[in-house]
């Protein structure tokens, strides 16, 4: 059915430039597994090394505990979906979900059926002989899965393939993608640099910068217990205080900073030696008229309100000139803030965390 | 035409349009006009011209049809033209496919050069450049004695002819690819070895379907050059190959009759009309995929 992916101490190196710096990490068979992070960051050579287009410079990879060093991607239990498809646009669809069948030389009948079959698994049920520039940017979408999954790979590998699609239906695959990987078991491993799509889709999420893995956890960890600055930043907002740290006592640390001395926790493998920088989410950031009793409180400026809905996005400055923005919910029954008004903003100690910068290559 | 005299205004747009149809008209169509009405009439001295003996017949095309060694030329000239197409086409395809994929986008320029310079050089003289290299005591021989293997008498029947022609025209059947192969995503062919493809399958059914426009143009190009040229065939020749041209232009220049000449001319270009119609519907192309 399906198969785990390792890598074993991977690094891959393109002249004097390194892609890929020491990732070591085992994905579950049966695992949706994302990679994320930002463009250059080495996810799209990842995901060449365990397809099998290149080799890695260190270490291996091992598909299902076998080491696939020097094998070819015809040969490996892969299938990967291009970022821009690559449909074959010269064939009509169901030649082109049959390819995979055509090359291992199953013969026309059952490979026309096994087409009109994996067509109804993607919802395209009349397609069969229509030519790939009759679809639409989501049917094309389907027709690529549909062709990955005609030769029962064990990993499937997905380079961000809902990129070229509008936002809606960009929101309907995530859902589908999700239930054909549930459907199917199949491991799939994807790619992309919205964090959106990682959170929603994935069981697990590997953070990815310049070359390095910088934590690899469940999407709810991930936001909620970032491991380092980079990763607290990358996904989703958060307000950056720079300061060092004074003293620590049990887990939470006295902060100093330009705008005065915060109380924060302490992030993982923090010690007062630390380059550290304070986090906050601005869901967790308040305002008030007058500054709070307990917790920490920064005189600031309202520069902007910006109204989403259910919640309001308020931009403010600080006497430094630093700008923060604090989410807070809507109430039909007050007045959203003023801009140029000032006020306090207010978190917890528990909602700030004081995070060390990003793992660099070693 | 509106979008035309939308972009150049209308002076110069008839300025180019009448360049055009002069190009056209006058240094193509008549003069193959009045070639055409030539082969119709017979030759004939100067005083007898519009005479009794000057009308229309077909006996300059009978005068092919009832010469055995013309007839045997022509169909050798179609043979080896096409020999020559199919040798340029399994020659140029790997390496417009290394070109446009395999090699680096630095380098690309580089080798292009270096194919590219040969033609600066004028056709007359490459051909007597291969004259010397394939001749019995050349360069070529020499360098075969040399490592130990018999000398080979190349310039007889066709041979030579044959390494003539594909060296001068092996570019206009690697360009065609070169271009359609380029224009092909790298993306699907890797698509298709990650499905399982292998290397040769991946040719037939991904790169060449798409590639078949250029090879087509490649092709009609190469066939036409060969069937039509004379200094190759004339300079690299041995007693016992003679090209369809050269009897063309015996009858033109030496024997002074246009007329037999213009329609053994004519002879040739049916033929090569009659080939590229069936290299499209070989390949299943349409003219407009060739002209791009």
């Amino acid at each position: 059915m399906s198969e785990d992916v390792t890598l074993s101490n991977i690094s891959m190196d393109f002249g004097k430039f390194r892609a890929v710096d020491h990732v070591d990490i085992t994905i579950k068979a049966g695992e949706f597994f994302s990679f994320l992070g930002p463009s250059g960051c080495g996810k799209t050579t990842i995901l060449r090394l365990i397809s099998g287009f290149m080799d890695p410079t260190e270490g291996k990879v091992l598909i299902g505990g076998k080491d696939m060093t020097g094998t070819r991607p015809n040969e490996r239990p892969t299938a990967l979906i291009f970022q821009n498809l690559a449909l074959f646009p010269l064939m009509p669809i169901w030649e082109n979900i049959a390819f995979g069948l055509e090359v291992r030389g199953i013969d026309k009948v059952t490979r026309r059926a096994k087409a009109e079959e994996l067509l109804k698994l993607v919802d395209l049920h009349d397609s069969a002989d229509k030519k790939v520039s009759q679809l639409s940017g989501g049917q094309k979408q389907r027709v690529a899965i549909a062709r990955a999954l005609a030769v029962e790979p064990k990993v499937m590998l997905l380079d961000e393939p809902l990129s070229a699609l509008d936002l809606k239906l960009r929101q309907h695959m995530r859902a589908e993608l999700r239930a054909i990987q549930k459907r199917t078991g199949v491991t799939f491993i994807y790619i992309t640099h919205d964090q959106g799509e990682a959170l929603a889709m994935s069981d697990r999420v590997g953070v990815m910068s310049q070359g390095v893995l910088q934590q690899v956890a469940t999407p709810n960890e991930i936001y909620n217990n970032p491991a380092n600055g980079f990763v607290a930043s990358f996904v989703g907002e958060n307000n950056i205080f720079d300061g060092k740290i004074k003293s620590i006592k049990s887990g939470e640390a006295d902060y100093e900073t330009s705008l005065g001395n915060f109380a924060a926790k302490i992030g993982p493998d923090v010690s007062k030696d630390t380059a550290v920088r304070l986090y906050v989410r601005p869901e967790h950031c308040t305002l008030s008229k007058t500054a709070a009793k307990t917790g920490n409180s920064i005189a600031v400026e309202v520069t902007e309100a910006a109204f989403e809905g259910n919640f309001i996005n308020v931009f403010l400055r600080d006497k430094v000139g630093n700008t923060h923005m604090a989410q807070v919910q809507n109430d039909p029954g007050a007045p959203p803030p003023q801009r140029g008004s000032k006020v306090q903003m207010n978190f917890d100690a528990d909602h700030g965390v004081l995070l060390a910068h990003a793992k660099t290559r070693s | 035409m509106s979008e035309l005299i939308r972009r150049y205004g209308t002076s110069l747009t008839w300025i180019i349009i009448a360049f055009t149809a002069f190009w056209l008209l006058v240094l193509v169509l008549i003069p193959n006009f009045v070639l055409f009405e030539f082969s119709f009439k017979p030759y004939l001295p100067v005083d007898q011209l519009g005479g009794p003996k000057d009308f229309y017949s077909l006996n300059n095309y009978w005068t092919f049809f009832t010469s055995p060694i013309h007839i045997r030329i022509f169909f050798q000239t179609v043979l080896y033209s096409s020999a020559v197409t199919i040798l340029c086409l399994l020659l140029s395809y790997p390496l417009a496919y290394f070109l446009a994929k395999v090699v680096d986008a630095k380098t690309a320029p580089s080798i292009f050069l270096l194919l590219i310079i040969p033609l600066w050089v004028s056709e007359i003289l490459r051909s007597f450049a291969w004259f010397i290299i394939l001749a019995y005591n050349g360069p070529l021989n020499a360098l075969l004695q040399g490592i130990g293997l018999e000398p080979v008498r190349w310039i007889t029947g066709f041979n030579a002819v044959i390494i003539g022609l594909i060296y001068s025209y092996l570019l206009f059947m690697l360009l065609p690819i070169y271009n359609a192969i380029s224009s092909l995503d790298t993306n699907q062919i890797e698509a298709s070895e990650d499905l399982g493809a292998s290397l040769w399958r991946t040719h037939w059914r991904v790169v060449i379907p798409h590639s078949k426009p250029g090879i087509a143009s490649g092709c009609v190009m190469v066939f036409m050059l060969c069937a039509g040229s004379v200094i190759v065939p004339s300079t690299l020749a041995s007693p016992s190959s003679r090209w369809f041209t050269e009897i063309i232009q015996q009858w033109m220049f030496e024997g002074l009759d246009w007329n037999t000449g213009a329609a053994y001319a004519f002879l040739l270009l049916a033929l090569c009309i009659i080939f590229v119609s069936l290299v499209m519907r070989v390949l299943n192309v349409r003219l407009v995929d060739i002209a791009k």
